[in-house]
């Protein structure tokens, strides 16, 4: 199998799987990375929504090979160490989650609009697809329009 | 474990827990006494328990005339009643380092028990909530009725409980430090987990934790604070595992790396609900596929154990099997309408002088459709199993899991995780119970996935029903109202029938009722005075995949009915809001209802095409109403915009918690309203995605959402699927008024818009 070498969360890490792997598969179960979820394995759900080269991607429908020598991030490489990414502090404070099972990939998702667009609008919060099952989108709004306050 | 005795009193906290001379008992369920017990550990234990507890809640109610049987017992009720023999064995632990421990017996799902849970105890034994742990206990045999959640009822039923033992721990802590100190508990006071005494002496929890335990020691009684004292609880306060949520720290079953070599597994299933294997035809083929570790042949399909999700994923796309056919092969959406409009009974045929409003409404199959699917970690060897899965009747899932490996049950562990949603559907163990049989015919630990497709469309499902309503009325009054509802058979094979058989004494329903019909019976009730009320349901029997989904008959029930109030009121000739004021039967019920009249600026002009709708529903002793506004210019892409709710559950725990589950509620109503349900053909759900079943998305909810708690008791009521119905009869009368139609069949917008995945 071949090996990839591509940038993760700030660390070089190279990995041995065919070249069509999804990428999710890749971190997940290769990898041990298991913030991104899966929902769906289509691009539908979002769940697994994470950053190459900082723009959203979703892992799942995303080929290992095309990673290569490329910059990842997932969820837990948005924080600063301790230091906590400004969504994922408005996160908390509005108390988003509720399963949190898609907020890895929500919180993913925002930070990629937040970095289209400084001041989203409703129009194009709306243009999140990412699935929330348990209802938590009021304050995922109301969270979004707080990072953007703040940042 | 071993426990001795430590002390017996009866609850003299709790207000109106006393019983007047020669009265009736007043209906809290405190005319108990408790028996609190240290358990052997090495840190301070404690447990409460009750005896003697002769009054359950089916004798100590204050009747109103002619009730529902919902309204002297309901579904939470049954479950506490059955829960009550072991309530004691839940234990608030106090460890050396001072940290605050309890293991709940419920599984957390989202609904925020165990911030709850960890605010209880927080406040009762003063300590930060940061030095509380609360986790999920693994199945408990011995709890016996008392480790299911369900039917709203975590904070309902621990409540009490959680509160006594951990103010038996506190009692117990400061008689240590009395002790030591050669004073008295009186004169001590407690801040965040440090025992403060004359002379400036002081101590941690954590220092007096050994001496707390300590069997000699002699305890004076001890209850839990009254609702005034009380600090932590009814104060909004956000969850404690949401750190962990955003920065992907929290480890759901597939996260976890408990059983090195644990093999990534799929499932080819069969083209139809419940079909079999006949053969596996291409064996050779998939273990020469890439990644591809092992294939097994089990009861529910093929199953391919690989070196990832990914090439297990693609193996099984290559299955290529004979497969036997299944339980409902033939049937369809209109096969199983007209099934479900035969088993519908007639309405009674109206008296001569009365005007009646008729109405007959069909609701799809709704998936459960939790983001997280079906998935289990399970260990099987010779002699031993061990699971990890979100399970929210674990003690059932061990039994059956230990039955069908022919292991005993104390042979069988089965650890309860934090699981991604349920909405009801980890009431069922169905893929614990795979991921064991594939690890029996393997040999090897597997981590078990279920496809999405495979989740929505072998998944469990509300089922579909059919509605038939005659109110009649005359000179402005309700004289009957009368529902008869038809529904594909509902499983509750997750332990409730055996619950519900446990305390049949009590039930306050008679004659040879189904399980199901019991449980319709214990759930649906009218809010309102509408003279002569009949509510009946008939199942049929189709054998699909179905369960309870987030408020069971209720969304569906009670949504239907809240449009015929509505039409109801247009027939009076009545305001929707003044009409449902004056047969509202409780005065907290109008209150609620008149916060979002006011609150919602019910009644102001809105533009053509767009509209306000009300809902309200009560359940498990709490109530709430729902006012929302809709964009239905276009009928078939309507958009609630705006939303307001007003909720009143007693006691509210946790405000902010409370208020994401009313959120919930709504955004679940405004999917199962307006599109998301399943179409069925040949015996199989077409949908296979969230592109296909049309859960709410960031677009169609709503912008200007307010949520008012009302807090009005002494003790917490059910929430967790409060918000379900109101939403769905408030959004469904909106779009009535907004698009000048009547609304029949839910989903409203409900075309085939997409190619169905191949079977
Ligand atoms: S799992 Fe990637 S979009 Fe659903
Ligand atoms: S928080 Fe559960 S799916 Fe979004």
């Amino acid at each position: 199998m071949p090996n990839y070498t591509f940038q993760l969360n700030g660390e070089t890490v190279t990995v041995d799987a065919p070249a069509d792997l999804p990428l999710l598969w890749a971190l997940r179960d290769k990898l041990g990375v298991t913030g991104p979820k899966y929902g769906c394995g289509i691009d539908v759900c979002k769940a697994c929504t994470s950053h190459l080269d900082g723009e959203a991607i979703r892992p799942c429908v995303t080929p290992t090979a095309e990673v290569a020598g490329r910059e990842v991030t997932t969820i837990e490489g948005l924080a600063d160490g301790d230091r906590l990414h400004p969504v994922q502090e408005a996160w908390l404070e509005q108390d988003v989650a509720q399963c949190g099972y898609c907020q890895p990939g929500q919180i993913m998702a925002a930070v990629a609009l937040l970095r289209r667009t400084s001041d989203p609008t409703d129009a194009e919060i709306d243009e999140i697809q990412n699935v929330c099952r348990c209802g938590t989108y009021v304050r995922i709004r109301e969270a979004i329009k707080a990072a953007a306050a703040r940042m | 474990m071993t426990s001795l005795p430590d002390q017996a009193h009866p609850d003299r906290t709790l207000p109106g827990s006393t019983r007047p001379p020669g009265g009736e008992p007043t209906p809290t369920h405190s005319r108990r006494r408790f028996l609190t017990y240290l358990v052997a550990a090495p840190t301070l234990a404690v447990a409460a328990q009750v005896v003697a507890d002769v009054a359950g809640p089916a004798t100590a109610r204050a009747l109103p005339s002619l009730p529902a049987p919902a309204e002297v017992l309901d579904l939470g009720d049954v479950l506490i009643l059955a829960g009550k023999p072991t309530e004691d064995l839940i234990v608030v632990s106090v460890d050396q380092r001072g940290r605050v421990g309890l293991a709940l017996p419920r599984a957390e799902v989202g609904q925020g028990i165990t911030t709850a849970v960890a605010m209880l105890l927080a406040d009762e034994l003063d300590v930060p909530l940061s030095s509380v742990d609360v986790t999920l206990a693994d199945a408990r045999p011995e709890l016996v009725f008392n480790q299911l959640t369900g039917g709203s009822n975590t904070m309902r039923s621990v409540y009490g409980p959680v509160r006594r033992a951990a103010a038996v721990a506190r009692a117990r802590l400061l008689a240590a430090a009395a002790l030591r100190w050669g004073t008295t508990p009186g004169a001590l006071t407690v801040t965040d987990g440090v025992v403060s005494g004359p002379g400036g002496r002081s101590a941690t929890y954590g220092e007096l934790s050994a001496a707390a335990a300590d069997r000699t020691l002699t305890v004076a009684l001890a209850a839990p604070k009254p609702t005034a004292q009380q600090r932590v609880v009814g104060t909004p306060t956000n969850r404690v595992d949401a750190r962990a949520m955003v920065t992907g720290q929290q480890r759901y079953t597939l996260d976890l790396d408990v059983v090195p070599g644990a093999l990534p597994t799929m499932l080819r299933r069969p083209p139809t609900i419940n079909g079999t294997v006949r053969s596996l035809d291409n064996e050779a083929q998939l273990r020469a596929m890439p990644g591809v570790v092992d294939v097994a042949v089990v009861r529910t399909g093929v199953a391919v154990l690989a070196e990832t999700f990914g090439q297990a994923r693609d193996a099984v796309a290559a299955v290529q099997a004979t497969w036997g056919p299944g339980t409902v092969d033939g049937e369809d959406d209109a096969s199983i309408r007209r099934t479900l409009r035969a088993a519908t009974p007639p309405p009674l045929a109206p008296g001569l002088l009365v005007q009646t409003v008729d109405a007959e409404f069909d609701f799809a199959f709704v998936s459960h459709a939790p983001l997280e699917p079906n998935c289990a970690v399970a260990h099987v060897t010779a002699d031993r199993a061990e699971i990890w899965s979100p399970l929210k009747s674990p003690i059932v899932a061990q039994e059956t899991i230990a039955a069908e490996l022919g292991l005993p049950v104390s042979r069988v562990t089965v650890h309860v995780v934090q699981g991604g949603g349920s909405f009801g559907r980890r009431l069922f163990s169905d893929a614990a119970l795979e991921a064991a049989r594939v690890s029996k015919a393997t040999g090897r630990p597997v981590k078990l996935l279920w496809s999405r497709i495979d989740d929505m469309r072998h998944g469990r499902a509300r089922a579909a029903s059919h509605h038939r309503i005659r109110a009649t009325h005359a000179a402005g009054d309700v004289l009957t109202f009368e529902h008869r509802v038809a529904s594909v058979e509902t499983d509750f094979g997750h332990g409730l029938g055996e619950i519900l058989t446990s305390v049949a004494a009590s039930l306050p329903v008679a004659g040879n009722l189904s399980f199901a019909q019991t449980v319709f019976l214990t759930t649906v009730h009218s809010p309102y005075h509408l003279g002569v009320t009949t509510q009946t349901l008939s199942e049929v029997p189709l054998q699909m995949h179905t369960g309870s989904w987030r408020s069971v008959y209720s969304a569906n029930t009670r949504g239907a009915e809240e449009v015929v109030v509505d039409e109801l009121a247009a027939a009076t000739r009545r305001d929707p809001a003044e009409f449902r004021r004056r047969l509202l039967k409780e005065d907290r019920f109008r209150a609620v209802l008149d916060r979002v009249v006011q609150e919602g600026q019910w009644g102001r002009r809105m533009p053509r095409g767009t509209a306000q709708g009300l809902g309200f529903h009560a359940e498990y002793k709490g109530c709430t109403a729902c006012l929302v506004e809709i964009d239905a210019r276009d009928p078939q892409d309507p958009r609630v915009t705006r939303a307001t709710i007003a909720v009143d559950v007693g006691r509210a725990v946790n405000p902010r918690g409370l208020e994401a589950q009313m959120l919930g509620g709504l955004t679940d109503a405004i999917g199962t309203t307006l599109r998301a349900g399943l179409h069925v053909v040949d015996g199989l759900p077409l949908e296979g995605s969230y592109s296909q079943f049309h859960y709410t998305r960031q677009a169609d909810s709503p912008t200007d959402v307010r949520v008012f708690v009302v807090d009005s008791g002494e003790e917490p009521g059910g929430a967790g699927e409060l918000g379900v119905p109101a939403a769905v009869g408030a959004i469904a009368n909106a779009y009535a008024r907004a698009t000048g139609t009547r609304p029949r069949s839910f989903p409203i917008v409900f075309p085939v818009d997409f190619e169905p995945f191949p079977r």
